[in-house]
Formats: C-alpha cells, sequence, structure tokens
C-alpha cells in the first residue's frame, strides 16, 4: 500500500509538473528549439564530410619541362570530373602567398622548376601543396584530398612507364607498382559521418542537462514561490515529491532527446542501427545514474538561481570530458581517468554503441552496470540529504 | 488540541522563537498577535512540521510533531503565508491535485471541491486558471485548499493578509463558521488587534520570539483599564490649543491626543476624572458636540505591555508623516 502511495503520489506530481510545462506555451518553445539550435551549431562547426567541392587553390607551374604541362593537364582534367577545387593560376610564388592571405585561395600547388629534369634524371618529382594555417579543417581536409589523388596520378605514371618502357602485361602493372591495397569495410553497412558519432553523445548530454538544470529549478522554484509547502503538509511520503519532480523532469528531457533524435534521422542522415526502445531505455537509466546528483544540489541551494549556477558549473566539464564531441581515447591519460568518474561517460558510449553499431543488451552490460552503480550510490546519499533538508 | 512546551527555533545565532510555551483546547479559535518579525510564522511552520524546532516539543492532536510528523500532517490543514496555488492550473484542478495527495476518492473529492467553491462564491470560476484570479479570490482558494481534508486542526497564517476591508471580513466570518459548524481547532496568526479582537477566543501576544500575554481579548483589556482609568473621545465645536493646555495641566489627566479639528482623545484616572474635564471644557467656554466613552483596544494593551507600538523594523524606517500611528492595510510586502 505504502509503495503504491509513493508511486501513485509521485506520478500525481509528476502530471501536475507536466501540465504546467504544457500550459506555458513560451517554456515548451524553448525547450524543442534548445536541441535544434544545438544541432545546428554542430552541424556548423564540423563539416560533415572529408571531401571538398569547389575549395579555391591558386596553381603555379615554375616547370618549363614537358612532365609540368602534362601534370597540369591530368590534374585539370581529374578535378572537372570531381569538382573538387577551384583553380586560379598564379605567376610566381609570392603571388600564392598575397592570394592566400587575401583569403582569395585556401590552399596552392606549386610545381617548382626542377619537375621535369628530375623525373627524367631518375629522381622523383616534388609537389608542393601550401595550405591556409588560419583555417586548419580546410586544410587539413586539402592536405589528405590533394595527397591522394597526387598518389594516384604517381601511380597512373608508374604503370604506364612500365608498360612502355618495359613492356610490362597491363593487367599486372598495378601490381607491381603498388602491391597493397588497402580496404576499409565496417561492420555494419552504410555511410558514416562524425554525426553518427556526435549525435548519441548529444542526445545523452542534452537529457542529462535538462534533468540537471531542470529538477533543482523546479523545486527550488516551488520552495520560492512556496507551493513546495503545499505538498510538504500533506500526510504523503515526502520521497514521493522528488520522485515525482524527476519523473516529469525526465519526460521533459526525454522530449528533448527525441527532437534530437528526429534531426539526426531526417536533416543529417544518421541511421540508427539498434533497438530504438533500448536507446530511450538507456536515457532513462542514465538520468537515474546522475539524478542523485541533482538533488543533492537541490536541497544545498538557497534559491532557484543558486542551483542552477551550481549545476551549470558542474555540466560544463562533463560535456567536454565525456566523450561526447571528442573521443576519450583522444585525450591526455590525466584527462581520461577523469573521465572514467563520469556517468555520462559510459551512457554516452552506450549510447553510441547501440545506435551506430547496433549493439544489444549483453553487448552494453558493462556499461549498464557502471550506470547503475552510479544511480544506487548517488540516490543512497541524495534521500537522506534532501529529506533532512526540507524540514530545516 | 495543542500542546507547546518550550519551543525554540534558532536561525544561526538568532533567536526566532523564544522557549515559548501554550496549549490550545479542542474547538478553540487561538490568537498568535504580533508585529512582523515577531516569529508567528515560525512557530506555526514548526507545529506544521515544515520545520524543526531547534529545542523543546509540541504535539498536535497528541501526536509529537517531530517523531509522529506523518500523523500530526494526517490532521492539519494549512493556510501559509505564500499562497499555496499554481497559477497554470484552473482552479479544480489545484483542489483536485492537492486532494488526491491525501487519498480522498473520487466521489467524495469532486463534492468536496464543488462544495468548497460553492461556499466562497467561486464557483463559476472552477475551470479558470488561478493566475488570472483577483488577490481576493486567490486567497479565498488558499484558504479552501487547506479544507479539502477537514482537517481537525487548522493553521492560518495571516488569512487576511492583503485583503481589503470587505474581503478580510468574508474570510473572518467563514473562518468562525468553519470553527463553529465543524468544531475545527484553528491556530491563526496575525499582526492586526482588530482581528485578533474579533474572532480569537484566546490571543497570545508575541513580541520578539516571546508570548508577552495570553489570554481573553476581553481580559488583556481589563489589565490596562481597571475601573480607575477613563478613555474618552471628545468633539469639541470650538477646540483651541489652549483648551487642550489647560486640560494637560489637570492632575487626573495623562494624555491628550488631538485627533483632528473637533476631536481629542484623553485618557485619564481617578473617579473625579470625567467631571473635571468637563468642567475644564466649560471654563473655555468649549462647545461639546459629543462625548464617547472608549474601550481600550489590543493596541492599547500592546503598547501598554510592551512599550512600544506594533510596528516592525522595516516600518520605522519610514518617515513619520507617511506613517502616523498603526496602519495595518499598508503593510509592505
Ligand atoms: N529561514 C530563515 N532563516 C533565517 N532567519 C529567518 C528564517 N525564517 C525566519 N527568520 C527570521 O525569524 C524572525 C521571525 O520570522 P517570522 O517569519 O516567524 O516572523 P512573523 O512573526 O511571521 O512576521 P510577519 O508578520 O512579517 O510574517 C524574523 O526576524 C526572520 O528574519
Ligand atoms: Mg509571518
Amino acid at each position: 500500500m505504502s509503495a503504491r502511495n509513493l508511486f501513485s503520489h509521485s506520478f500525481r506530481i509528476a502530471w501536475k509538473d507536466l501540465m504546467e510545462l504544457f500550459r506555458n506555451r513560451m517554456e515548451l518553445f524553448l525547450l524543442i528549439l534548445m536541441p535544434i539550435f544545438m544541432m545546428g551549431m554542430v552541424g556548423f562547426i564540423y563539416p560533415s564530410e572529408a571531401s571538398l567541392s569547389n575549395v579555391p587553390v591558386a596553381l603555379l607551374n615554375e616547370d618549363m619541362g614537358f612532365l609540368g604541362a602534362d601534370f597540369v593537364l591530368l590534374f585539370e582534367e581529374i578535378n572537372n570530373n570531381t569538382g573538387m577545387v577551384a583553380i586560379t593560376e598564379a605567376q610566381n610564388f609570392d603571388e600564392v602567398r598575397e592570394m592566400i592571405q587575401r583569403g582569395d585561395v585556401q590552399g596552392g600547388i606549386i610545381l617548382p622548376s626542377n619537375f621535369t629534369s628530375s623525373l627524367v634524371g631518375g629522381k622523383q618529382g616534388t609537389i608542393i601543396v601550401v595550405a591556409d594555417q588560419s583555417n586548419p579543417q580546410i586544410s587539413a581536409a586539402l592536405q589528405g584530398v590533394l595527397k591522394g589523388v597526387f598518389e594516384e596520378m604517381g601511380t597512373m605514371m608508374a604503370q604506364q612507364r612500365l608498360i612502355e618502357e618495359f613492356q610490362v602485361d597491363p593487367a599486372v602493372s598495378l601490381a607491381m607498382v603498388k602491391p597493397f591495397n588497402v580496404q576499409f569495410e565496417d561492420i555494419v553497412s552504410g555511410d558514416f559521418s562524425y554525426f553518427d558519432f556526435v549525435a548519441p553523445g548529444i542526445m545523452a548530454m542534452t537529457v542529462m542537462m535538462s534533468v540537471m538544470t531542470g529538477l533543482p529549478a523546479a523545486i527550488s522554484k516551488e520552495k520560492e514561490v512556496g507551493t513546495l509547502d503545499g505538498m510538504m503538509v500533506a500526510p504523503i511520503n515526502r520521497l514521493s515529491i522528488i520522485l515525482g519532480k524527476t519523473f516529469a523532469q525526465t519526460a521533459r528531457g526525454l522530449l528533448q532527446g527525441a527532437v534530437i533524435l528526429v534531426l539526426s534521422v531526417t536533416l543529417f542522415g544518421v541511421t540508427i542501427q539498434g533497438n530504438i526502445l533500448l536507446v530511450f531505455a538507456l536515457l532513462v537509466l542514465g538520468v537515474f545514474s546522475f539524478v542523485g546528483l541533482g538533488v543533492v544540489i537541490t536541497s544545498f541551494a538557497k534559491d532557484q538561481s543558486t542551483a542552477v549556477m551550481m549545476m551549470t558549473t558542474l555540466i560544463f566539464p562533463m560535456m567536454f570530458l565525456s566523450g561526447v564531441f571528442f573521443p576519450v581515447e583522444q585525450m591526455p591519460w590525466y584527462m581520461q581517468s577523469i573521465s572514467k568518474f563520469l556517468p555520462l561517460t559510459y551512457l554516452a558510449s552506450a549510447l553510441r554503441k547501440v545506435m551506430v553499431l547496433g549493439a544489444g543488451i549483453p553487448m552494453i552490460s558493462f556499461e549498464l552496470a557502471v550506470l547503475i552503480g552510479f544511480g544506487t550510490i548517488l540516490t543512497a546519499i541524495a534521500v537522506p540529504v534532501f529529506k533532512r533538508a526540507m524540514t530545516r | 488540541m495543542i500542546e507547546v512546551k518550550n519551543l525554540t527555533k534558532k536561525f544561526g545565532d538568532f533567536v526566532a522563537v523564544d522557549n515559548i510555551s501554550f496549549k490550545v483546547k479542542k474547538g478553540e479559535i487561538f490568537g498568535l498577535l504580533g508585529p512582523n518579525g515577531a516569529g508567528k510564522s515560525t512557530i506555526i511552520r514548526m507545529l506544521s512540521t515544515l520545520a524543526r524546532p531547534t529545542s523543546g516539543t509540541a504535539t498536535v492532536g497528541n501526536y509529537d510533531i517531530t517523531k509522529n510528523d506523518g500523523e500530526v500532517r494526517s490532521l492539519i490543514g494549512l493556510v501559509s503565508e505564500k499562497m499555496i496555488l499554481y497559477d497554470l492550473l484552473t482552479a479544480k484542478e489545484n483542489l483536485w491535485f492537492f486532494g488526491k495527495l491525501f487519498n480522498l476518492s473520487k466521489e467524495v473529492l469532486l463534492r468536496r471541491i464543488d462544495e468548497l467553491l460553492d461556499l466562497v462564491q467561486l464557483s463559476e470560476w472552477k475551470n479558470s486558471q488561478v493566475g488570472t484570479f483577483s488577490t481576493g479570490m486567490r486567497q479565498r482558494m488558499n484558504v479552501i485548499r487547506a479544507l479539502l481534508n477537514m482537517p481537525e486542526v487548522l493553521f492560518l497564517d495571516e488569512p487576511t493578509l492583503g485583503l481589503d476591508p470587505q474581503s478580510s471580513v468574508e474570510i473572518r466570518e467563514f473562518i468562525r463558521k468553519l470553527n463553529r459548524e465543524n468544531k475545527t481547532t484553528i491556530l491563526l496568526t496575525t499582526h492586526m488587534m482588530v482581528e485578533a479582537d474579533m474572532i480569537c477566543d484566546r490571543i497570545a501576544i508575541i513580541d520578539c520570539g516571546k508570548i508577552v500575554a495570553l489570554d481573553t481579548s476581553s481580559n488583556l483589556k481589563k489589565s490596562i483599564s481597571g475601573v480607575d482609568t477613563t478613555m474618552l473621545k471628545i468633539g469639541i465645536k470650538n477646540l483651541t490649543q489652549d483648551l487642550i493646555k489647560s486640560m494637560r495641566t489637570l492632575k487626573c489627566v495623562e494624555s491628550v491626543t488631538q485627533e483632528n479639528s473637533t476631536y481629542i482623545k484623553v485618557h485619564a484616572h481617578g473617579e473625579e476624572a470625567f467631571d473635571a474635564i468637563i468642567d475644564s471644557i466649560r471654563t473655555k467656554k468649549g462647545k461639546i458636540n459629543s462625548i464617547e466613552n472608549l474601550q481600550p483596544t489590543l493596541e492599547d494593551v500592546f503598547l501598554h505591555i510592551t512599550g512600544h507600538e506594533v510596528r516592525d523594523k522595516a516600518d520605522q524606517k519610514i518617515p513619520l508623516e507617511r506613517h502616523r500611528g498603526f496602519m495595518p492595510k499598508n503593510r509592505v510586502r
């Protein structure tokens, strides 16, 4: 009976909170707008593909020989097919530099004057690629793509020579020049972009932020307005107040999570490999794992703004350290060890496994265990702290 | 019904409630009267289990407020200083929500909501959001919200705060009716003498966290107005300063205060006081319009006991010309 009452009162309180939320149009609107902004921002910061299109580059051919001219012709032909760069001819190196400095081009390709002579003389021909250092994203992509293209062109040239000068069978020429063929394959089929990596993390983070700022705000708001007293003098278990508030905030967080999911799938082409229900179940488990912290903070914070401030201070490092935007493996070891103590790390990782790799429960059992562990410990601390704080 | 023993509440070093003891009988309306910051709300919050006493105990309906707080909560209703209502919910939804926390069944709750709304003439606003209500309507809602569980003990913290005289009277009548018909024990706080005087069976006057006097309203008044004291309000057509001065020189007169161009208030003692005052007016050729024998008010009692007027520290900072005397309605929140 008591447990039934606990839950029925919690649901009453949650229902009341949600009703208030849905009557408050402005809040509801912002609630949905927030994840849209978030996804949009990520879309701007990170170009989704490593491919290029029409990146302006300068081309400087200082070589007077025939191989240089051939090279330029071939490159232009390849570029006409792929449209990766927009070529502007330059007369000398200073002009290339100036064009980059002015921002007219984002990189330059230079064939030095000894290009033909080196090749004819049995040496390697050098191709210089200069990049706009002020834009590391583009320059990295440009360097990568051009390197690939030039290597491919080199392979073709080498094949040509083998066939013409040494009468090698064209069918085996490729294997002689380039004996290895590296293939990238995915364990699940489909195209993957940065969004596939980041979408699960952003979902985890949004739900966490929503609950962690929402819960202290909701409780301290009622404390300030005075309505909390109404629930406190009712003959109900005071636990049902936090439970109810948590349910409502979780529903609110999941709504935002769902917005992100829908956006990722419809606008950013993210495919979800695993079970959607499992995704939401994970989010709920995630809320359980850190909600205790929110409750503790609510208990200590005097008013609404303090509570929100405290939460925000905690959330920011979590956002960056839990592998939402950057893989944890890329961080220095000391940061990695901090990230091991953040529930969000495990939530993001589990979500990624389910959403991107289509993992089932057995494959994420470690993350599940850690999240349950975090939740149990934090809740065990939070409940008595909250009960005490409520009657000061 | 309520028994308070040596109840103390400290906030840090500050003693808000200082070793208070009193008893409230079943079916009684008991008033806690005191200026702002006296500690009235703190007492109510402790008795309604919202705050923990620093020391001392209290029982409500024989249940200890700290050890059996759950039982206490099922007995009581609370009308707190701040309104316990959700602005975005309708009147009915508010009552429904709180009623459900008391585990009332659907039929009982629906009937009670209608009855209560009817009782305070809010039936036609049943489905309007409380945020759109006027202060008076909200306060009526606030009061009936506390009655959903038909509490045996009702705590009312300044139930007429911010209401116009008309609504104040309505709420007071309602409180009295509740007490008469349901035998509800009521503990209410107020800083208005008039209010305490009108509805309370017994009154405890609180100042700086201590009870300075506790009795029925009439006994409290008697304590300062023996047979010996006379308070007169006299209307004199041709009132002059000269006349007032001469009256002040009389041995039996304690004080004379001029209320306006015709009325003066005279506080005197002794058997011959009445005659002496009239004589002094006659000698100065004063034309008496009216004479009223005043009863001492609780305000006078408060003044008499505490030696200062019912004003809190904040009020004292208000320049005197804007804040003359005791003006309960102008309380700034
Ligand atoms: N939570 C708190 N922390 C610190 N001091 C408090 C707290 N609550 C009340 N006080 C102090 O205790 C004293 C008594 O406050 P209380 O609210 O009981 O007064 P009151 O008699 O109800 O006054 P009012 O007529 O203004 O409502 C005040 O001086 C107040 O500043
Ligand atoms: Mg008060």
